[in-house]
């Protein structure tokens, strides 16, 4: 601290007293303080490591794994490398996380809205689902939804059968697998014709209704497109697409598509947890519009409809963007529980089983860690220029 | 005479009002209402009859569940383990006082008019945990020493949620403090330590903790699993903390920090006298907020194997002494945690709405 008398006797005499000084001098201690932390984490741990042992370096991704994953995205078997491990966790983290993101933001927005509706009943249901899920721990749910529901199921011999097309077992939900068959390139060329020239027509509408005021239906109409023209082209190269249809063979059902009940498990968690911050996040957003919005957009003559999507949705969409990021953020970050139940995610892989093979800790660690910086990195950055567009234009 | 105005049309007030208005105010709503209304009447008797009407309360082992219900026997049963996990029968009044410590700081906190429950308060922040550091593991004052690799249950949950932000806390200031300070090379240091710890999930920090931190250590330097997952937790939770105090630092007016420094404070004293006093205040609702959060993510420490009381649970779910009774033991850690949040995030709105003062800078 400064002493006072002194300053007024030999103003700036002293060097510390100097602020610019006292700057350069605590920030160089810091760097230095960091620094010599660093060294001393890396000199311990190359002993440590010379102890036991450990050689450093990332040669052990060429190395072979040896061991099976139980579901992957990308071809893999246990003769593949610990660099193609890293792969398969990290596509099964992504997965869940998307499917996660997905579902939450529907279920979120729903409950959010019913938190605010009319009906006594509905709002009021909406307000017990929020306050159970939000204040029991995620682990929790994914348990309770992994080993006392899914376990609960019948075998695959008792399977509840869906339509003889969809089972549901103990061992998965079993879906039909579309298959292209040729001619579905037909399809896909008129989905991406259809959904280029729905941008195309929006572009025109909002021109043309800048210019004269004149609406066009511009919704509808590439609704129409979008739907219509791939159903066409596929109704006219006679149906290209065929179904593998999941059959019991055995003790297990094959074909189709396979959701184990790991991924299952931890995605209904997921989604109804962050579904119940998300509804929150929701309802306050659509509060903060105020009333008298509402009301101007009445008194303009705007219906219902469109004042809710023309004049409220777009005011609470800026509050509600902030937060929804990091609940994508949290959802990201708690896919990584995954690891508890076993679904293979990039933690329960990659920082399970090969740290455990490998014993290479440091780099594993650095890898994992690396990836899920870089993840949130992105989601923020996209959240971010999706914020900027939809944020208030002051001129 | 002045004739008495006539009352309001029967459907608009009373039960019948308030029904057509909240319940079938257009046919969407009387088909939601009616819909809800069924769902709930068919689920509500299932879940009483398993509850209540055909669960087994009384009983000594798995065998007396014979009905359709619930086996609370269960939890009963083996209610000693939940809480205390493995620490000593003959020692656990220890673990009683610092329950009994713990309602005597914080039950005054939910009561307005209760006298002094400042003091309360800071009792339980600093007395508190000073007298469980010496209790709990013992071996002080004649006391009988019992190893961290015993504690376990209610209690090792309460531990590491308590111990952990109330260790972050201090660190979450400084860290804030540091992310606002003039000079670029203490706040480069303070963004890329939260960013840091704020991007990865807790599990990797646990593994961290549990795995690298020994080799990170001169040698013959070592800790317990626990301390290393404390050391974990307390690192983790410091960089939320730290956003929630900045948020707190903010929100102060400008006015503030001016005056103080126009009164000859210098950095140190500014803070400590003027600023941090008002933005703790402040962000007292916010640091509930991450207890909260905390408090639920403590259940993690199970995957690299303490037993919290969800650890403890699970371990006894998969007894081959009990069958069939996993959603009994998930239902009752449940309730535990529900019943912790829920109490704490009533709190934090009430304060938050008392602390609103309704014009924000």
């Amino acid at each position: 601290m400064t002493n006072s008398k002194m300053n007024v006797e030999h103003p700036r005499s002293r060097p510390w007293n100097d602020p610019k000084v006292r700057t350069l001098a605590f920030q160089t201690i810091a760097i230095a303080a960091v620094f010599w932390f660093g060294w001393a984490l890396f000199q311990n741990t190359l002993n440590n490591m010379e102890s036991r042992g450990i050689s450093t370096g990332f040669g052990f991704l060429d190395q072979s794994a040896g061991f099976g994953i139980i579901m992957s995205l990308i071809p893999y078997d246990a003769t593949m490398s610990y660099g193609r491990t890293f792969w398969v966790g990290l596509l099964n983290t992504l997965l869940v996380s998307a499917m996660g993101v997905v579902t939450a933001t529907v279920l979120g927005f729903i409950i959010g809205v019913a938190r605010l509706s009319s009906n006594w009943v509905v709002s009021k249901l909406a307000l017990v689902y929020v306050e159970t899920i939000r204040n029991i721990p995620l682990l929790l749910q994914i348990f309770f939804w992994y080993f006392a529901v899914l376990r609960s199921l019948p075998s695959p011999r008792m399977s509840v059968d869906m339509g003889g097309l969809v089972f549901l077992n103990n061992r998965g939900l079993y879906l039909p697998d579309p298959i292209a068959e040729p001619g579905f390139g037909w399809v896909t060329a008129a989905a991406v014709i259809a959904i280029t020239a729905t941008v195309v027509m929006q572009r025109w509408a909002k021109k043309r209704q800048l210019k004269t005021g004149q609406l066009f239906p511009s919704f509808r109409v590439g609704l129409a497109v979008v739907v219509g023209l791939p159903l066409l082209a596929y109704l006219a190269t006679g149906g290209p697409v065929s179904w593998e249809i999941p059959a019991l063979q055995g003790f297990n059902f094959g074909g189709g598509i396979t959701i184990i009940p790991e991924l299952a498990a931890l995605w209904v968690a997921l989604s109804l947890y962050t579904a119940s911050f998300i509804a929150e996040i929701v309802r306050s957003g659509i509060l903060s519009v105020s009333h008298g919005q509402t009301e101007a957009a009445g008194a303009l003559g705007l219906r219902s409809g469109l004042t809710l999507r023309l004049v409220v949705i777009p005011q609470a969409m800026r509050v509600i963007i902030p937060p929804l990021t990091s609940q994508y953020l949290n959802l990201v970050k708690n896919s990584s529980l995954a690891t508890a139940i076993g679904y293979p995610d990039l933690v329960a892989v990659f920082m399970g089983t090969t740290l455990n093979q490998t014993g290479q800790a440091v780099e594993v660690v650095a890898i994992t860690m690396a990836v899920y910086l870089t993840i949130s990195l992105v989601i923020s950055f996209f959240m971010n220029i999706y914020n900027r567009a939809v944020a208030l234009q002051e001129r | 005479m002045p004739r008495p105005s006539e009352l309001p049309p029967i459907k608009e007030i009373g039960a019948i009002g308030w029904m057509r208005k909240h319940l079938f105010s257009s046919w969407y709503n009387t088909v939601l209402t009616l819909v809800s209304v069924y769902l709930i009447v068919t689920l509500i008797g299932p879940l009483l009859n398993w509850v209540v009407f055909e669960a087994t309360f009384a009983g000594s082992s798995s065998s007396d569940c014979k009905g359709e219900g619930a086996c609370w026997l269960f939890i009963g049963q083996r209610l000693n383990f939940f809480i205390y996990g493995f620490y000593p029968d003959a020692l656990q009044w220890r673990v009683d006082v610092m329950f009994g410590l713990l309602a005597v700081a914080f039950a005054p906190q939910f009561m307005e008019r209760f006298p002094a429950r400042k003091y309360f308060g800071l009792f339980g922040m600093t007395g508190l945990p000073l007298i469980g550091y010496f209790l709990i593991p013992g071996g002080w004052f004649g006391l009988e020493e019992v190893q961290s690799s015993k504690w376990g249950g209610l209690m090792l949950t309460l531990i590491l949620a308590y111990v952990g932000i109330l260790a972050a806390l201090p660190l979450g200031t400084v860290l804030a403090l540091g992310r606002r300070s003039d000079m670029p090379v203490i706040r480069g240091i303070c963004v890329v330590f939260i960013e840091v710890w704020r991007a990865v999930p807790l599990i990797t920090v646990l593994f961290m903790a549990s795995v690298m931190l020994p080799l990170f250590l001169p040698e013959g330097m070592n800790f317990e699993k626990l301390m290393r997952a404390l050391i974990g937790i307390i690192l983790w939770q410091s960089a939320y903390m730290a956003e929630v105090v900045r948020g707190g630092l903010q929100a102060i007016p400008k006015g503030q920090y001016e005056a103080a420094s126009a009164l000859g404070l210098g950095y140190w004293k500014k803070m400590g006298l003027i600023v941090l006093p008002q933005a703790l205040t402040l962000v007292i609702p916010g640091i509930v907020n991450t207890f909260i959060a905390l408090f639920k993510d403590t259940t993690l420490v199970l995957i690299i194997g303490l037993f919290d009381i969800l650890g403890a649970v699970q371990s006894t779910i998969t007894d081959p002494a009990w069958q069939n009774v996993a959603i009994e033991g998930y239902v009752f850690v449940a309730f535990c945690f529900w019943v912790f949040c829920f109490g704490m995030s009533r709190y934090s709105q009430n304060l938050e709405r008392k602390l609103d003062t309704g014009h924000k800078t």
